[in-house]
């Protein structure tokens, strides 16, 4: 289960959405949920998750919450951030 | 942005920020619809200067505010606010207050993976300014946020970013950051670089082993301030309170009216009495009689049914009662009537700028119609020369806008003559100085007292002798044969030279 939050349209939105697509599509093919949250639409939501930077990426599931921060323009780092490899990568398939 | 400054180039509308002083020395408040940096190093009331700021707005000016915090988490602020007396809680329920919570929280910081901005942030200002319609926002301590994004230029940028967003909603924002120096730069992260127009520094520095609080107008573009160093303190119940010394203006009203100053002799060397409003200064070595002045002089009022509130730095309640019965006054008689009241406090207990404040706070409550303070220089002590001249000058012009007597006694450091720092700071403001001086003759102690200034009045210019018993101060007669008194160093003249002397300037 994934959050991402973005600030509008904005390329800088787009990119860090493709970037995502592309990591989980390759990693975690249809064992990932994604919700992509736009702060001006729904701030409420951002003051809840106490988000700072946009875009910021949310592993909510499984738990405990990692968090990354940017346009996710380096697949490695995001892989890392997320702890998508080796162990935590195999509980991750719950939804 | 071209529009307002066009259409407004002399006055600049202000906000208040309910700092009692500042509001004046800022000569109205924060320049409205603007945002203004509030810079100090760690422990100088940053946090309260910002939330005072906001409670202002809610308290007196029906104007909701919007927290956010970096630094400290909401739930820390609104317990720490709770000693200032201020409900956010309950103002947060009625939606009059909002906190953007914006503090660290552990392991929620990720990696930083490409370009980001602070999108987040502003939506949830943004949110908050439009839920609770704020008029106010502050922002507290920038600092911290710095510490947590590596990449300061953009930090800057979307801080910069955020403060235009908060001019467009027509909000008067406050930004606060970390100055790592009392006397040095700005703000640390290059913070004034993108607040560069209105920029406050408050100050805690350590001051002859004693620390001060002050609050320095750096600039307000396009407005007028106050300038230099203010001192202030932080009261309970009414948080930051400046002491705007020396914007204090001497337009006080003088009064002709006289009020006794408990001894008929005094009264009549002072031609008539002291005036309502003025100053009395008595200066004098220790054991010249400077507190059974005080007695008299309060005496004087409570006989004549006026409120006296003496604050004694020196002695003990006790003491002071005890003294006073030996002068045949009794002041606890006076104190359960309610006419008179004792404050004692030893100098140390706390600041001189907290003395001030209380003492004023004091002064309000009871409403005297006298003050005494015995001694000024007791106080002399626990500041430099400088908060001393504040405090004297903030002191006696706060007394004198109340339309209250004053008087103010100072010991000489040395037995016979001289005069002290006390005498100096305050002499050109008072308005009347008598001294009391020992006199040697022939081998014996005498005391001698003169009115060495009454301002709008004529006075004796003999200097009396006086003597002390069970029922108070009894002014004798002018010394005679005697020159140098004042200067410590009395010498007996010859009753031929004096005639000499008296031929000299005779009229031809």
């Amino acid at each position: 289960m994934l959050q991402l939050f973005v600030t509008g349209q904005t390329p800088r939105s787009l990119r860090a959405l493709a970037n995502l697509r592309r990591i989980c599509d390759a990693r975690l093919p249809g064992r990932y949920e994604l919700r992509v949250v736009d702060v001006l639409e729904r701030p409420q939501m951002a003051e809840e998750a106490r988000v700072l930077a946009t875009p910021t990426l949310i592993r909510l599931q499984p738990a405990p919450p990692r968090r990354v921060i940017g346009d996710l323009s380096d697949e490695r780092r995001v892989v890392d951030g997320l702890e998508l490899d080796g162990a935590s990568g195999a509980s991750f398939s719950v939804s | 942005m071209t529009s307002d400054r066009a259409s407004a180039p002399a006055l600049l509308p202000k906000l208040p920020t309910g700092i009692a002083g500042f509001d004046f020395i800022a000569q109205g408040g924060i320049p409205a619809g603007r945002t203004t940096l509030v810079s100090g190093t760690a422990g100088s009331a940053k946090t309260v200067f910002a939330s005072q700021f906001l409670a202002e707005g809610v308290r007196r000016h029906g104007e909701s505010g919007v927290f956010v915090t970096f630094e400290e988490a909401a739930d820390d602020i609104r317990r720490n606010m709770r000693s200032l007396h201020w409900p956010i809680e309950a103002w947060e329920r009625e939606g009059k207050w909002a906190f953007v919570d914006a503090s660290p929280v552990a392991g929620e910081d990720g990696p930083v993976v490409g370009d980001y901005d602070l999108g987040g942030l502003l939506a949830r200002i943004e949110n908050a300014v439009r839920r609770t319609d704020a008029r106010r926002v502050s922002l507290d301590s920038v600092a911290t946020i710095f510490a947590r994004f590596a990449d300061h230029a953009t930090v800057r940028s979307e801080l910069l970013r955020i403060t235009q967003a908060l001019r467009a909603m027509g909000v008067t924002s406050l930004i606060t950051a970390e100055r790592s120096h009392e006397y040095g730069e700005i703000a640390r992260y290059g913070v004034e670089e993108f607040v560069t127009d209105n920029v406050v520094i408050l100050r805690n520095v350590l001051e002859d082993e004693r620390r001060r609080r002050t609050i320095e107008i750096l600039k307000f573009r396009g407005a007028p301030h106050g300038k230099g160093e203010y001192p202030f303190t932080i009261v309970p119940g009414d948080g930051l309170v400046v002491i705007p010394l020396s914007a204090i203006e001497l337009q006080q009203h003088s009064s002709d009216v006289r009020v006794s100053s408990g001894n008929r002799e005094l009264d009549r060397m002072c031609g008539g009495g002291f005036f309502r409003d003025s100053i009395i200064l008595v200066s004098g070595a220790t054991g010249t009689g400077k507190t059974l002045m005080t007695a008299e002089f309060l005496n004087g009022g409570v006989a004549a049914g006026e409120k006296c509130l003496v604050f004694a730095f020196e002695e003990s309640r006790e003491q002071l009662m005890r003294n006073a019965r030996g002068w045949g006054v009794d002041f606890a008689a006076a104190e359960a009537g309610g006419l008179l009241r004792l404050s004692c406090e030893y100098p140390e207990v706390m600041g001189l700028e907290d003395h001030l404040i209380r003492m004023k706070t004091e002064i309000e409550a009871f409403g005297p119609q006298r003050v005494a303070v015995d001694s000024l220089s007791a106080l002399e002590r626990i500041s430099s020369p400088r908060g001393f001249r504040e405090f004297v000058i903030g002191l006696t012009s706060f007394v004198k806008h109340r339309q209250v007597a004053g008087l103010f006694t100072s010991t000489t450091p040395s037995l016979l003559g001289g005069d002290s720092v006390t005498d100096a700071h305050i002499s050109s403001i008072t308005d009347s100085i008598i001294l009391l001086r020992y006199v040697e003759i022939f081998g014996e102690m005498r005391r001698g007292a003169t009115v060495l200034k009454m301002r709008g009045s004529m006075h004796e210019k003999q200097i009396r002798e006086f003597a002390i018993d069970g029922t108070g101060m009894h002014i004798g007669r002018a010394f005679s044969n005697v020159q140098g008194i004042l200067a410590g160093r009395p010498r007996q003249v010859s009753a031929s030279e004096l005639d000499r002397l008296g031929t000299l300037f005779a009229d031809e």
